[in-house]
């Protein structure tokens, strides 16, 4: 257990620092399901196999589909991906990157102050957090169907196409 | 379950959201700033669950269930305002989305 919670791990961080510097979209997506099948694996080992179940069936089932689909829609080919290649240079990332390491410095700083206390992580089944779910959460659970209504309201209005009241002759003289 | 504790899990989720943040600061292109979001996200999941593990209380990963709504709300949009962006500029570059600047 202790071997594949280190693999997980391993494999969480290579993947996600893969995701980020990846030129091509798609190369960069399917590093990001690698991702997130490694940190549901995480969160098995970590006592929450019902999370880990909701992780590869939403984030890596939907929102990396919807990613891709947009992606494919955009038909970026080869100039892009070398043009990309010329945004990556070392100027722009490496500042970003030492700002990084002090603030993932000051994180370690401050979570090892106390010593490591090797405490286990307890299981939690889907039962107790179903049952807390619809007891406890029941408004939260309500603003978050508001919240995903909300959504999709609002995906659509961005997405419709404008309706053309102009006469077809004149759509050249408008635009210019 | 395992003989975890409860730092080297916030240790992993501290790495990739640092992770998440490095890959907003350093990319220009906006689908690569909505996925280092998204990866953000999913890592203060990560330290949620594993606190909730911690104290042996559901409402870490109920927080983990609220967080995933938020993300695919949050994708949903975002993904429609970029579709938007690239039929009015015709690129996906953040550094040529200047307009209010000029006029």
């Amino acid at each position: 257990m202790e071997a594949l919670f280190t693999i997980s791990t391993i494999t969480a961080i290579f993947s996600t620092i893969m995701v980020i510097t990846r030129k091509n979209a798609v190369h960069a997506l399917l590093y990001l399901v690698v991702s997130f099948f490694a940190v549901a694996m995480l969160f098995y080992l970590g006592g929450a196999p019902f999370v880990a179940v909701m992780e590869v069936i939403i984030y890596a089932g939907a929102i990396v589909t919807l990613f891709i689909f947009v992606v494919m829609m955009f038909n970026i080919g080869k100039p892009l991906t070398r043009r990309e290649k010329g945004w990556l240079k070392t100027s722009v990332w490496l500042p970003p990157l030492i700002l990084s390491v002090i603030i993932l410095g000051g994180f370690v700083i401050v979570l090892f102050n106390p010593p490591v206390s090797f405490t286990r992580l307890l299981f939690i089944g889907p039962r107790e957090v179903g049952y807390k779910l619809i007891t406890r959460y029941m408004p939260a659970i309500e603003l978050t169907g508001m919240l995903l209504m909300t959504g999709i309201i609002g995906a659509y209005h961005l997405g419709r196409k404008k309706k053309k009241t102009l006469h077809r002759y004149l759509e050249k003289t408008n635009e210019s | 379950m395992t003989e975890v504790s409860l730092e080297i899990g916030m240790l992993i989720a501290a790495v990739l959201f640092v992770i998440g943040l490095l890959g907003v600061m350093i990319r220009r292109n906006i689908i690569f700033i909505l996925i280092s979001v998204e990866i953000m996200l999913n890592a203060s999941g990560l330290a949620f669950v594993f606190a909730g593990s911690f104290w042996g209380m559901p409402d870490g990963q109920i927080m983990f269930i609220f967080i995933l709504a938020v993300a695919a709300a949050e994708v949903s949009i975002g993904l429609a305002l970029i579709i938007l962006i690239y039929h009015n500029f015709k690129t996906l570059n953040i550094g040529e989305l200047n307009k209010l600047k000029e006029e």
